[in-house]
């Protein structure tokens, strides 16, 4: 069960600059209702991108200007709500495997960790700097360092926080965790045998 | 030092320590439904992985179930199909299926508790963010994602880093017409949606001590709605008598070793918190929604504030709803109540309580939807069907329902809905457009039968 270790993200990125972006507008519940992951990226962000008679809005993902972008920009606590792994998901199939914002929720940033996603945490001000010039040129190529932690435009370079214990996953390549838990099935198993509870059916 | 149940039950469930510096968790109780899992169980038929334990998971069906027509095959065809996945892989995997067809289905977060499956001092996860209410009852228990609920089928574990533990004290006695939710949806408010990532909040005081076992699991239920995705209260003689004959609780013969071991998890007197905070009950008001996450709410008697950020002012617009104005009055279109956070049977009888002998509003659609067949079988033992349904409330079958609109329940336009749920997210109801109004099931109930947000204090003259 062996994955790449991703060292490097490149790539041109799409501003989302608002806070709070909850998992509903990710992917409504409604395409939730499906027994597979396939075919989720179409609807990432489709409340946000349509109307509900299908009039595509103002949105930065129905810009042709960034068309193909892989990296997002956006606020604090990114993911918030639910812990459907459909909304990583759908980002993932929607082309992106970045994602910089100024915090994220906790259980969307594990998942998302899991899928490979880059979650790159930088402060508010950055953030903004870094909106504006991507606004300003559209398309511009971006590089994610993971391992110095380092954003770079041709404009300039900054340092960014990420989880230690992601990056360290990443590197290594076991942000997708189930090939080291099964290594240690063995003791799994003791720990199960000692625990002080189960669930016998009393009837 | 002292420790925190937080950190005891970790320590007892700890496999070993990963390479990437998490630790392999082991997870005693595992809940599924028919959403986060097909994905998984196809995961597992792909990599040739069995279920390692499975005694340890326990499924049911919530999210998609109509609450009206529940007769099989579904109308709705892939409602239908992920039915079937369900009733198939736990089949296939040996697993307990709390069905419709047995009448033990319901919500998650409700059935785990009614069969004593939820305990103290236990790990556990589900697919689903509210997987915090079963920290009622002392147990360590949080939402997961799809790729987590393969680890968990098959290892029965998972890699996490322990979170930080934030002790929440709320103090004195609650007002009329106070309720836990409100207690909740205060906390939101005052340290935001945010304000516990990285953090377990530990639920503590007089107040939250003074509250039944169904109004803790309404806390915890929405701690993830603060950010934190562990909340729990210490257990105490309330959580054990709740759990005593309990279909899965320990029997008589494992009774005392059960009781010693829960008390031996409960947080140390002189515990080490990472941080601390303290609310006084009496400052706590009817409180409700008036934006587009949790934390945007206000007493009921307060107005609408003037927008400070850029998500307020997005907040007032999808609203439709003006700064400096009562939210008071505010029409109403739907009101639901149910849903993991308000669809156990003491918020029933609350709202059926206040509801006597009243009528619901013209215009006004209005639904029940009890959290679990068990819920509602007491209800109708109670004749609480006949009090909604004489009011012009719809009785419905028990199922997620419109907290979501995963099911044929949903908002139409820009509705604007009193609901006893936890989310009130653009689109969340199921009309891209419709509006929600969180707020507790006795302030529900006011705005079915005045047709507007109202304050239940003065309707009900509590």
């Amino acid at each position: 069960m062996s994955i790449k270790p991703i060292n490097q993200i490149k790539g041109t990125a799409l501003p989302l600059v608002i806070d709070d972006i909850d998992t509903d507008r990710i992917i409504p519940a409604r395409y939730l209702k499906c027994v597979t992951f396939d075919g989720l990226g179409e609807f990432v962000f489709y409340d946000d991108r349509f109307e509900s008679d299908g009039t595509p809005k103002n949105h930065p993902l129905n810009n042709p200007k960034y068309k193909n972008a892989n990296i997002i920009i956006s606020g604090a606590n990114f993911g918030c709500g639910s812990s459907r792994e459909h909304a990583p998901q759908a980002i993932k199939r929607a082309g992106f495997n970045a994602i910089i914002a100024e915090s994220f929720a906790e259980i969307f940033h594990g998942n998302a960790t899991t899928l490979g996603i880059a979650c790159i945490i930088l402060p508010h001000s950055d953030i903004k700097e870094l909106e504006g010039y991507i606004k300003e040129n559209p398309g511009e190529k971006l590089i994610i360092d993971i391992e110095t932690e380092t954003l770079k435009s041709s404009a300039k370079s900054y340092r960014f926080q990420i989880n230690q214990n992601a990056k360290k996953d990443f590197l290594a390549g076991t942000y997708d965790s189930l090939g080291e838990l099964l290594t240690n099935m063995d003791k799994v198993k003791i720990l199960e045998k000692n625990l002080p509870y189960n669930f016998k059916y009393l009837g | 030092m002292g420790k925190t149940l937080f950190q005891k039950v970790f320590d007892k469930h700890k496999v070993a320590e990963l390479k990437g510096g998490k630790y392999q968790l082991f997870i005693g109780l595992h809940l599924i439904h028919e959403v986060t899992s097909p994905q998984a169980f196809a995961m597992l038929d792909e990599l040739g992985l069995n279920v390692a334990f499975p005694e340890r998971t326990f499924a049911t069906c919530d999210h998609i179930i109509p609450t009206d027509n529940t007769e099989r095959p579904f109308r709705d065809k892939i409602a239908e199909e992920m039915m079937k996945a369900i009733e198939n892989n736990t089949k296939k995997h040996h697993i307990k299926f709390f069905s419709p067809e047995i009448e033990e289905q319901g919500v998650v977060h409700i059935v785990g508790p009614e069969m004593g499956l939820t305990q103290p001092g236990i790990t556990m996860v589900c697919g689903d963010s509210h997987t915090a209410t079963h920290g009622a009852f002392g147990a360590v228990s949080f939402g997961i994602g799809t790729s987590q609920v393969r680890d968990v089928l098959a290892t029965q574990s998972l890699a996490m880093s322990p979170f930080k533990v934030r002790r929440v004290d709320v103090n004195g006695s609650l007002g009329k017409g106070v309720y836990a939710k409100d207690v909740i949806l205060h906390i939101i408010r005052k340290l935001g949606v945010n304000g516990g990532i990285g953090y377990a909040y530990e639920f503590g005081g007089s107040t939250i001590e003074s509250l039944s076992m169904e109004g803790r699991m309404t806390v915890c239920n929405m701690a993830i709605e603060g950010g934190a995705r562990v909340g729990y209260i210490n257990p105490d003689e309330k959580t054990y008598a709740f759990l005593k004959g309990k279909p899965y609780a320990p029997g008589a013969d494992k009774w005392d070793k059960a009781v010693r071991y829960w008390e031996s998890i409960k947080s140390d007197e002189d515990a080490n918190y990472d941080d601390k905070i303290s609310f006084n009950a009496e400052n706590i008001k009817p409180t409700v929604t008036w934006g587009i996450n949790p934390a945007q709410c206000i007493g009921i008697d307060e107005n609408i504030p003037e927008p400070v950020t850029e998500g307020d002012k997005e907040a007032l617009e999808y609203m439709k709803l003006q700064p400096n104005k009562p939210i008071e009055g505010t029409k109403v279109d739907v009101v639901f109540i149910g849903s993991c956070t308000n669809g156990r049977i003491e918020d029933l009888r609350e709202a059926a309580n206040v509801l006597k002998g009243k009528k619901v509003a013209n215009n006004i659609t209005a639904l029940v939807v009890p959290g679990s067949f068990s819920v509602k079988k007491q209800a109708e033992a109670e004749g609480l069907d006949r009090i909604f349904t004489e009011a012009g409330f719809q009785w419905r079958m028990p199922g997620c329902s419109m907290c979501l609109a995963m099911n044929p329940d949903k908002l139409e336009g820009e509705q604007l809905c009193a609901s006893t749920s936890n989310r009130n997210f653009k689109g969340r109801q199921g009309s891209s457009s419709g509006r929600t109004v969180l707020l507790s099931p006795v302030m529900a109930a006011a705005a079915a039968v005045t047709g507007k947000i109202s304050d239940a204090r003065k309707i009900f003259n509590l």
